[in-house]
Parts: C-alpha cells; sequence; structure tokens
C-alpha cells in the first residue's frame, strides 16, 4: 500500500458513508451538508487522477454555487425535523422498488466491464490539466461546447422571464 | 509499514509544514493588529485619538479585545443545532486562512543546503482554487446563520450569501481577461511574468478596479457590509453569536482582509517583486536571502497599503441599499467586466496580427 492507495481508500470509504448520510439524515439541512462533503471526495479522487481543473470546477459549480441554492431553497422553506410529514408507505415502497431497479442495471452494467486492462493511472496522465482540457474543448468540440453555452443562455433568459412579475 | 514511512519526502514535509505554521501565525497577528489599526483609522479620520490606554500607544489593545471574547460567557441558543452552531465559526475561520497557500510570499531562501520557496504550494490552478475557496466561504456564513434558530440571522445570512455569490461572477469576469494576458493560472508564474517592473494594474486598470470593488464586497467591508448591518438589521448572521465565536467571525473578516489584499497584490500589483529594483541581478550580487527577505518587506507594503485603503473606504463611504447594492453587481460591475474581457481579448488579436485588422 502506497500512499496514493491509502488516501484513495480513505476517500472512497468517506464518500460512500458520507452518501448514505445524504439518504438516511432526517434533517434536510444535513443532507445537503452531507451532499457537499461527497463532493470534496469526489475532487479529491479528481486531484489523485491529476486532474486538478475538474477537481476544483467540481468544487466550484456544485460545491460552491448549486448547493449553496440548494441550502437557500430548503432554510427558506424551513423544513425541519418535526415539520417533515410522513411519507406514505407506498410511496416508500415504491422507492425501494425504484432505487433496487437502479442499483440492478448499474450491476449488469457493469458486470462485463473490463477491469483487469483499464486501471486508473493515479499521479499520471496530463489529459485533466486546464492547458489540455481547453486544447481539446476549443479544437475538437468547438461546436458542441459553443451550442451548450447556447443552451446555458436560453435556460438563464427562461429563469428571468419566469421570475420576472407582469 | 516501513517501506510507506520511506517514501515519504519528509524534508519537504517538515518544510512545508513550518512555513504553513508561519503564514497562519503572521496572518493571525496582522488580522489582531488590523482590529488595532482600523479603530486608530478611524479614529484620525474621525479626527479622535483611537485607543491609548493599554500599552503605549495602545498596542496593546488587540489583546485586551481577545482577552475580552475569550472571558464572555459562552451562550448556545436553546432550540439550535450545536453542532452546526459551532461549525459555522470555524468554517469562516478555516476558510479565510485557507486562501494563503497558494499565495507565493516571496522567491526563494537558501538554508540549510535546501532551496526553499516561500510558497506552500505552487499548484497549476492556483488563481482557481482561490474562486474555489472563496465560494466556500458563503457556508460559514450560511451555517452560522440558519444553526442560529433566528428569522434574523438566517435572513441576514442568505443577504449575505446572495451579495457574496453575485460579486464572485464579475470578480471572476475581470480575472478572466487578466488571465487572456497571462495565459496562466499559476500566482508563481503571473509574478514571475511582472518582475520586469510593468505591472498588471497598468494593462487592466479596468480591471483592477472591478476586481477591487468585488474583493470589497466579498469580505462583507463597508459599503458592502448588509449582512451584519449593525443598527437596521439587528447585527446580521450573527446575531446569536457571543464569546469567542463571536469573535471568529469578526476575525475571519479581517483576515479575509489580509489574504484579499494580498491577491490583489499578487495579481495586479507585481507580488513579491521589489519596485525600482532588478530582483534577479541583486540576488546576484547580494546572495537569494537577503533578497528574499526584501521581497517579503516589499509584498507586505503593498498588503498594508491595500488594507489602508480598505479602512479608508470603510470610515468614509456610506453603506448601499441592498437593491443598490444587487444593481451595482449585476448592472454595472458585470457588463463593465464582460466588455473589459472583449477589449482584451480584440486588442490581445489585434496584437498577435501585428497591429494590422
Amino acid at each position: 500500500m502506497n500512499l496514493t492507495q491509502i488516501l484513495f481508500w480513505f476517500l472512497s470509504a468517506l464518500a460512500l458513508f458520507s452518501a448514505i448520510m445524504v439518504v438516511i439524515s432526517k434533517n434536510p439541512v444535513h443532507s445537503v451538508l452531507w451532499l457537499i462533503v461527497v463532493f470534496f471526495t469526489i475532487s479529491g479522487h479528481y486531484i489523485l487522477l491529476n486532474a486538478q481543473f475538474l477537481a476544483i470546477v467540481n468544487l466550484i459549480v456544485y460545491a460552491g454555487a448549486i448547493m449553496v441554492l440548494f441550502l437557500f431553497v430548503i432554510m427558506l422553506m424551513n423544513l425541519n425535523a418535526e415539520t417533515e410529514p410522513q411519507k406514505n408507505k407506498w410511496l416508500k415502497m415504491a422507492g425501494v422498488i425504484g432505487g433496487g431497479a437502479l442499483l440492478l442495471v448499474l450491476v449488469a452494467a457493469l458486470k462485463d466491464a473490463d477491469t483487469r486492462n483499464q486501471i486508473a493511472q493515479t499521479g499520471v496522465g496530463d489529459i485533466g490539466l486546464i492547458h489540455n482540457l481547453g486544447l481539446v474543448l476549443f479544437k475538437e468540440y468547438v461546436i458542441p461546447f459553443e451550442i451548450s453555452s447556447v443552451l446555458f443562455l436560453s435556460a438563464m433568459v427562461g429563469a428571468v422571464v419566469i421570475g420576472k412579475k407582469e | 509499514m516501513h517501506a510507506l514511512l520511506l517514501s515519504v519526502d519528509w524534508p519537504l514535509i517538515i518544510e512545508k509544514a513550518v512555513l504553513i505554521s508561519i503564514i497562519i501565525g503572521v496572518s493571525l497577528l496582522i488580522a489582531m493588529y488590523e482590529t488595532y489599526a482600523e479603530r486608530k483609522v478611524a479614529a484620525y479620520i474621525q479626527d479622535r485619538r483611537g485607543p491609548n490606554r493599554a500599552g503605549p500607544f495602545g498596542i496593546l489593545q488587540p489583546l485586551a479585545d481577545g482577552l475580552k471574547l475569550f472571558s464572555k460567557e459562552e451562550i448556545v441558543p436553546n432550540h439550535s443545532n450545536k453542532f452546526l452552531f459551532i461549525l459555522g465559526p470555524g468554517l469562516a475561520m478555516l476558510t479565510a486562512m485557507m486562501t494563503s497557500a497558494v499565495v507565493p510570499w516571496g522567491g526563494h531562501i537558501h538554508i540549510f543546503g535546501r532551496d526553499i520557496s516561500l510558497q506552500i504550494a505552487d499548484v497549476n490552478i492556483g488563481i482557481l482554487y482561490i474562486f474555489g475557496v472563496v465560494s466556500m466561504g458563503v457556508y460559514g456564513l450560511m451555517i452560522g446563520g440558519w444553526a442560529s434558530n433566528n428569522k434574523f440571522s438566517l435572513l441576514a445570512a442568505i443577504r449575505g450569501a446572495s451579495q457574496i455569490i453575485s460579486y464572485e461572477l464579475a470578480m471572476g469576469l475581470s480575472l478572466i481577461a487578466l488571465l487572456m494576458m497571462t495565459g496562466s493560472l499559476s500566482l508563481h508564474t503571473i509574478v514571475e511574468q511582472q518582475q520586469n517592473g510593468v505591472y498588471y494594474v497598468w494593462y487592466q486598470p479596468l480591471g483592477f478596479l472591478i476586481f477591487l470593488v468585488c474583493a470589497f464586497a466579498e469580505c462583507n467591508r463597508t459599503p458592502f457590509d448588509l449582512s451584519e448591518a449593525e443598527s437596521e438589521l439587528n447585527f446580521g448572521y450573527h446575531q446569536e453569536y457571543s464569546s469567542m465565536k463571536l469573535g471568529f467571525y469578526l476575525f475571519a473578516e479581517y483576515v479575509n482582509m489580509f489574504i484579499s489584499s494580498a491577491v490583489m497584490a499578487t495579481v495586479f500589483w507585481g507580488g513579491y517583486d521589489v519596485p525600482f529594483v532588478n530582483d534577479a541581478a541583486f540576488g546576484l550580487n547580494h546572495g537569494v536571502n537577503l533578497l528574499a527577505f526584501l521581497q517579503v518587506v516589499s509584498l507586505f507594503v503593498k498588503i498594508a497599503l491595500f488594507i489602508f485603503v480598505f479602512m479608508w473606504v470603510r470610515w468614509t463611504v456610506p453603506r448601499f441599499r441592498y437593491d443598490q447594492l444587487m444593481k451595482l453587481g449585476w448592472k454595472t460591475l458585470i457588463p463593465l467586466a464582460l466588455l473589459n474581457m472583449l477589449i482584451t481579448g480584440f486588442v490581445i488579436l489585434l496584437k498577435q496580427n501585428h497591429w494590422h485588422f
């Protein structure tokens, strides 16, 4: 076991633990905070893969912006453990079946995956560095990239139109 | 296990640990004396004397203030979440300190036969790291405000968080124009590019101005201290806090001020470059250690000037109303930053084309 492996197992265990805590926390605010921990651990994995740009963008966009909006909404709706309505029994059952089906699909998809020859290269490889990522995005994938930016713009305009009072 | 311990580069770890402790210690010391400087500057601007009882010229005043905060009664509201209530100020302080990791505090020194760089981590995403940490700063404020279980605290926390998020955008856009010129995100490289004495502020005056205004907003300083306006908003998100937990929130603001001054000095004003001196030649003639010392002094002089500007503005300009603040952020600074970005891109392209259209 070298240092990278120890870090990998630590981050993985923490990620799984926090992901479970997201689901089983009674208080929605705690769930959001655990989700932020999950994002941090995933960023840690990115750093182990030498993808520093992805790691920091994951933190800025997800942990820094989207989760803040989640927190805004949950805090303003004042969802506390006491006021949380008890869910319908059938709804819970449906959730369990849905989650189980997803698990089945994931297991089926990953069952035949080639795990022998596709080993993650930790600490080497430079595809995740900002320089290479920029070259790929603006040379090979420039049209999808620009189209997705138009998509973002239209979403933003839509949000402003919805938020505007008549 | 033995092989694992041997595989670690221990001298490097010790070197970094010493460097981190020194930088954190210095940041805290400077933040302490910022509170003193703030009161003195306020006093002189308002034609008073300021604190002058504790020690000569009142220089022991920060110690007295700290002692007072430590010895106050610790109050945790009944219906609040205790863990998050304590986590809030801790997070505020942590995020304030974490930014200092990528700031280059000087060149390198030669000591015990080793070349030691005066920067904790020269990562190639330096500026993005700063943005990441700044965007985490919202959590200290929001968690604290929510865990207080008080409507006023919650409203002030949300107000402060939306202010920080709004100004982060303009801050990022103002830096994009600069990054187009530097071609690198590493703060060390950016400082090295300014070693010829031509600082980036001369190329990017508008970008610097936008960055400065956003830094004020990010640090929750007047004229943007809407989340902690004492008189009209019941002291804001830390209304329920007392003792050193309140002290942490107030202190984090001063640490933030120090660090953001350091970032501004690094990115726009040449960082540790000694003005009017050819650093490389000086290092050859007088040794790198003396050069590193002068560089650190030069950086701290720049930082001190910025901190003074922070205080000067606080005691001169009145506070914005909340709608004015949002209007300034979204309708003035962001379009200006976009314009600055376009002009910079245009000039860079023109230069690549040897000034032909």
